[in-house]
């Protein structure tokens, strides 16, 4: 997975938890597609409609804090946002979001230098580019690649297991 | 530079030395638990990712304690689907009515100091008395497991805790987890290692030490770490060697946060419902009427809290509107 991609920006601020990716009154819904619409409704209820395919979230510091609810990267996978950018993760979104293939890149500068609606440009495992300005980032290891890239750890093994 | 104990254990797993907090490494597993909740739903995975053999079957124990005894019609499809994945992978390691899973896992050798143990269970943190890394995963990273033999981790960073001194009579190692869930859960100890360290653990026996292992997953700990020793290698049936000894964390090590208790401190307390950390000393709580008494759990079913409680009743009886049920955490205990 080695590319540079350049996306759209919607900024987000610290501490965005679970409670607000997908509220919990939404999770008795039978599919991530039908709960997509009320991702992040409780903060910006018109902003699931509004990500496109493509674009990135960039947010501050602990994203994915609360609950360990599994939905919370599949929405956010499912709204077609191409990675997370964010001053810290929670780990058990950290774990639930590299299992389920939604990138995550760690940052502590970009969320205070990129406004909303401007592009970044990711160049995955060295650096991010934004304003004229460049943020380095850390590369992951290799199988952490690929499991993202087979859309999650059940493909990635069946990938491995040559099912698909 | 020094490393701490989750630090040295990730590292010779790997072969590295410069293992750090928040490295992302692969590590080797030693052992898995599954229990009879989650047995279906990590065969289905298993089976979904296209597996057909386990990475090493020896290496997998099943432990039916849940559901036992079934208690809903469905429960008892938990025993037929874990009995047919026991038959047809080839697994020798399973038991149906031994005890509870985490004092099983210690107490019948499947655990030892250095090893890297995953579980289905949030309180396999519990084998960090013996100074194993072991933490509870979900059922789908199980399923990659038990293909691959292999998982990726994060490294967690450490908190270190020093406990010094002589703790007073009737205070036990359940008061001071049950205090540092307190003070941990006030700042979050979430993925965090907890390193215990100092004279008053070092004078704890195993079974107590359990006892804070197991509990501190309530702070939202990966896992909770001790040093081994002689009273490890006894347990463990193993000789103490360097190997073991060395899991320490060294004095210039980079931890977290270091919290330091002095034994004299701590006093009787109470974990009032319906939250763990809703912590009252007893004192502010005699005279409350008692309807149950509850004596048992991975938590506290070990022979040391029985003869405890033993020494507190001998000679009295149960009051008649009291119902006391005990439970050894095994079957081993129980004899």
């Amino acid at each position: 997975m080695n590319e540079t991609f350049t996306a759209r920006v919607w900024l987000l601020g610290d501490d965005i938890d679970t409670d607000i990716i997908i509220p919990t009154e939404y999770l008795a819904l039978k599919t991530v597609e039908d709960m997509k619409p009320y991702a992040f409704s409780p903060l910006r209820p018109e902003l699931a409609g509004q990500i496109r395919p493509g674009d990135v979230i960039v947010a501050g510091k602990n994203f994915g804090c609360g609950s360990s609810r599994e939905q919370a990267p599949e929405i956010i996978k499912a709204l077609g946002v191409r990675c997370v950018i964010a001053k810290s993760f929670a780990r058990i979104f950290f774990r639930n979001a590299i299992n389920n293939g939604l990138l995550l890149i760690e940052n502590p500068d970009l969320h205070d230098a990129v406004e909303e609606g401007q592009e970044v440009q990711v160049e995955l495992g060295r650096c991010l580019r934004a304003n004229g300005k460049e943020f380095p980032i850390a590369s992951l290891p290799e199988n952490l690649l690929e499991i993202i890239e087979a859309g999650g750890l059940v493909k990635a093994m069946r990938r491995r297991n040559g099912l698909e | 530079m020094g490393a701490t104990i989750i630090e040295k254990i990730v590292g010779r797993n790997i072969g590295r030395t410069d293992v750090k907090p928040g490295d992302i490494v692969t590590v080797n597993v030693d052992r898995v638990m599954i229990h009879d909740i989650f047995i279906p739903f990590v065969a289905e995975k298993f089976e979904e990712m296209g597996f057909t053999k386990l990475w090493d079957p020896d290496r997998v124990v099943l432990i039916y304690d849940h559901l036992v005894p079934a208690s809903q019609v469905d429960d008892t499809r938990h025993f037929r689907v874990g009995n047919a994945f026991v038959e047809k992978y080839g697994m020798k390691n399973i038991h149906r009515s031994d005890g509870i899973c985490h004092q099983l896992m210690t107490e019948a050798g499947y655990v030892k100091p250095g090893n890297i143990v995953f579980g289905t269970d949030s309180h396999t943190t519990t084998y960090g008395c013996v100074g194993a890394f072991s933490s509870g995963i979900g059922y789908t990273e199980m399923a990659s497991i038990l293909g691959t033999g292999t998982m990726w981790i994060k490294v967690p960073e450490t908190i270190r805790v020093n406990i010094e001194g002589e703790l007073p009579a009737n205070v036990s190692s359940k008061e001071i987890i049950l205090r540092l869930v307190v003070d941990l859960r006030a700042d979050g100890a979430t993925y965090q290692a907890v390193e215990f360290a100092g004279s008053t653990v070092e004078a704890m026996s195993v079974a107590s030490r359990m006892t804070m292992s197991n509990m501190a997953v309530e702070a939202g700990a990966k896992c909770a770490l001790f040093t081994p020793d002689e009273k490890t290698a006894a347990y463990c049936e193993i000789p103490l060697t360097e190997a073991e000894t060395s899991l320490v964390g060294d004095a210039d090590a980079v931890y977290a946060r270091t919290l330091n208790y002095r034994a004299e401190d701590f006093v009787p307390v109470l974990a009032c419902p319906s939250q763990v950390d809703n912590i009252h000393p007893v004192a502010e709580l005699a005279g409350t009427k008692i309807d149950q008494v509850f004596l048992g759990s991975c938590t506290n079913g070990r022979l040391e809290d029985l003869q405890r409680a033993a020494a507190i009743i001998r000679g009295k009886k149960v009051a008649p509107f009291v119902k006391f049920i005990v439970t050894p955490a095994s079957r081993k205990i129980y004899r």
